[in-house]
């Protein structure tokens, strides 16, 4: 009983932090119909920047994350500018290509400037475990989950409340009345992007914090796909539930199951959920129903 | 009077193959209330997406004529421009966003103003023009009914602070007694804010009856303007718009002549 409480509220943490990256593919589904392959990337660069900001350049988390987040956000938005707004009415397929393409220019970007060796973050969190009753959880993941929850709760008010926010989403609910609104529908596209990246590379730091940094972290991006997928692309509390069950569910399967069958099942367990849910609601658990699959 | 929006001799083509618009020209002065009516595919909706800049967005395009808003030229430019311009559309079929509760539907209308103070008493006015809009208030848009859903997009517009405020068949799909409350307050906003409004409709008695000149077009081009008297006491708006027949004689369907006046429009 005790291994099975462990093992749900460290998968809960693990999801927490798995949200707040899957938030990075809803906000920019949600304002431009775009699935950012290249999610994992800018959540890799957000990490490698932070890295260097705080290895080489000494300084401290408070002004290195901020940082990050002022170069995330003009990433994301001369990404957008540069080439996603150029590929406006193409079809579907050339735009997704166009990010994947985009993920593995980023990815041999990192090789070239911080090479492919492995890097581990100075500590960001105090090394202090947390205990809570019998369960022990690792600081670096209970302040990571911690952290990862505040940011969504911003981009959750800001959507909610803030001018901007609910722009966007006139924006993603009516193009061309937002335009009759006096809304430019093509700068809420590159703040979307640049949100976006924000989200994604805080979901970076928060991970390369608890596991290192190394060019191929933009590989969890994968894993991030089922959950968005199974919230339903354009809702952003689909990503948190979705993040949180995926995160619980890996654990599950890791801890219970992986000693039978030598590993493995631990990355294998949120696919066939996702594809039994899929099954059931194509739409994903809270899409709208109009998405367009892939 | 300066006009306060002039279309000359405005040509729209779409996808670089139809012909929409074929030199069409009109004029709205300040603070009065224009009519624009047409049969379906006239051509009514075209005009006004040329003028506020929605046509790059359907593959349409501007091959001739300009269009001057208080002097400036206005082709060319981003619909969101058009609209800090003091410009604003309805679009038909109440474009309301559904996904949004009726509070932030008005924030969206209230985009292009600064002030909040000022908002919030525009807010007010609007509430004294649809006082069922305070009651749904934190409903969403979506859930509202036809009639509300019309009210909602005419509130959105006032909140942006229009000089001319362009109406697309603010009547589609309402019921009759809706129409004419909706067409009475189209016409108070006018006398109370002094917004000129442009007012494209198939329904022409209604439009018409609050409007102080008209246009009548067919197949891309108007065949017909002047005042709202002239055009109402004109035989062919008479029987072919406001559907009263010609009372001295019975006019069969079939009368020749009578086909050859409607021709002489559509050639």
């Amino acid at each position: 009983m005790d291994i099975f409480l462990q093992l749900i509220v460290s998968g809960f943490l693990v999801g927490g932090i798995y949200a707040l990256i899957a938030l990075g593919f809803v906000l920019i589904y949600k304002a431009t119909n775009i699935i950012n392959f290249a999610t994992g990337e800018f959540m890799m660069i957000g990490a490698y920047i932070f890295y260097s900001l705080s290895v080489y350049l000494k300084l401290s988390p408070f002004i290195g994350i901020p940082l990050v987040i002022v170069a995330a956000a003009l990433l994301g938005a001369l990404v957008e500018r540069l080439i996603l707004r150029h590929m406006l009415g193409q079809p579907n397929i050339s735009i997704i290509m166009v990010t994947i393409g985009l993920s593995s220019i980023l990815l041999g970007i990192a090789e070239i400037i911080w090479g492919s060796s492995f890097r581990s973050f100075p500590a960001l969190f105090p090394r202090k475990a947390i205990i809570i009753g019998e369960i022990v959880l690792r600081s670096n993941l209970f302040y990571g989950f911690v952290t990862a929850m505040v940011v969504v709760v911003v981009f959750l008010l800001v959507f909610k409340y803030a001018k901007v926010g609910v722009a966007m989403r006139a924006t993603a609910n009516d193009q061309i009345a937002a335009f009759s609104m006096g809304i430019n529908v093509k700068s809420m596209f590159t703040i979307s992007w640049a949100f976006g990246a924000i989200a994604a590379s805080l979901g970076g730091i928060i991970i390369g914090n608890i596991g290192g940094v190394q060019p191929t972290l933009g590989h969890i991006g994968l894993k991030i796909f089922p959950i968005v997928i199974l919230g339903g692309l354009d809702s952003i509390m689909g990503a948190v539930i979705g993040g949180l069950l995926v995160g619980i569910l890996e654990n599950l399967a890791g801890g219970y199951l992986d000693p039978y069958f030598h590993g493995g099942v631990k990355d294998l367990a949120p696919f066939v959920v996702l594809i039994i849910i899929l099954l059931i609601k194509p739409y994903g658990l809270f899409g709208t129903k109009e998405i367009e699959r892939l | 009077m300066p006009s306060l929006l002039e279309v000359n001799n405005l040509e729209v083509l779409y996808n670089n193959i139809i012909l929409v618009l074929k030199g069409l020209s009109l004029k709205v002065k300040k603070g009065t209330i224009v009519a624009l009516l047409g049969s379906n595919g006239a051509g009514k909706s075209t005009t006004l997406k040329a003028i506020s800049g929605f046509l790059p967005l359907e593959d349409g395009e501007i091959t001739d004529g300009n269009i001057e808003y208080q002097g400036e030229a206005l082709t060319g430019l981003a619909p969101h421009h058009i609209v800090k311009k003091g410009l604003f559309q309805v679009m038909e079929g109440r474009r309301v966003f559904e996904d949004l509760t009726v509070e932030e539907n008005l924030i969206c209308g209230a985009y292009t103003q600064k002030s909040r103070a000022q908002i919030q008493r525009d807010l007010d006015k609007c509430f004294e023009y649809f006082p069922i809009l305070k009651q749904r208030y934190k409903r969403l848009a979506g859930y509202l009914s036809g009639g509300e859903q019309q009210m909602l997009v005419i509130s959105r517009a006032m909140l942006a602070k229009p000089t001319l405020m362009m109406l697309d068949e603010p009547s589609m799909g309402l019921a009759p007694m809706l129409v004419e409350e909706i067409f009475e307050i189209i016409q108070k906003i006018n006398e109370n804010e002094g917004t000129a409004i442009l007012l494209v409709e198939q329904n022409a008695q209604m439009a018409l009856g609050i409007s102080s000149y008209g246009y009548i077009m067919e197949n891309g081009r108007i065949v017909l303007d002047g005042s709202v008297d002239l055009l109402l006491n004109d035989r062919d708006v008479q029987e072919f718009y406001l559907g009263m027949g010609d009372n001295s004689e019975n006019v069969s369907y079939r009368n020749v002549k009578h086909y050859k006046r409607r021709k002489r429009w559509l050639s």
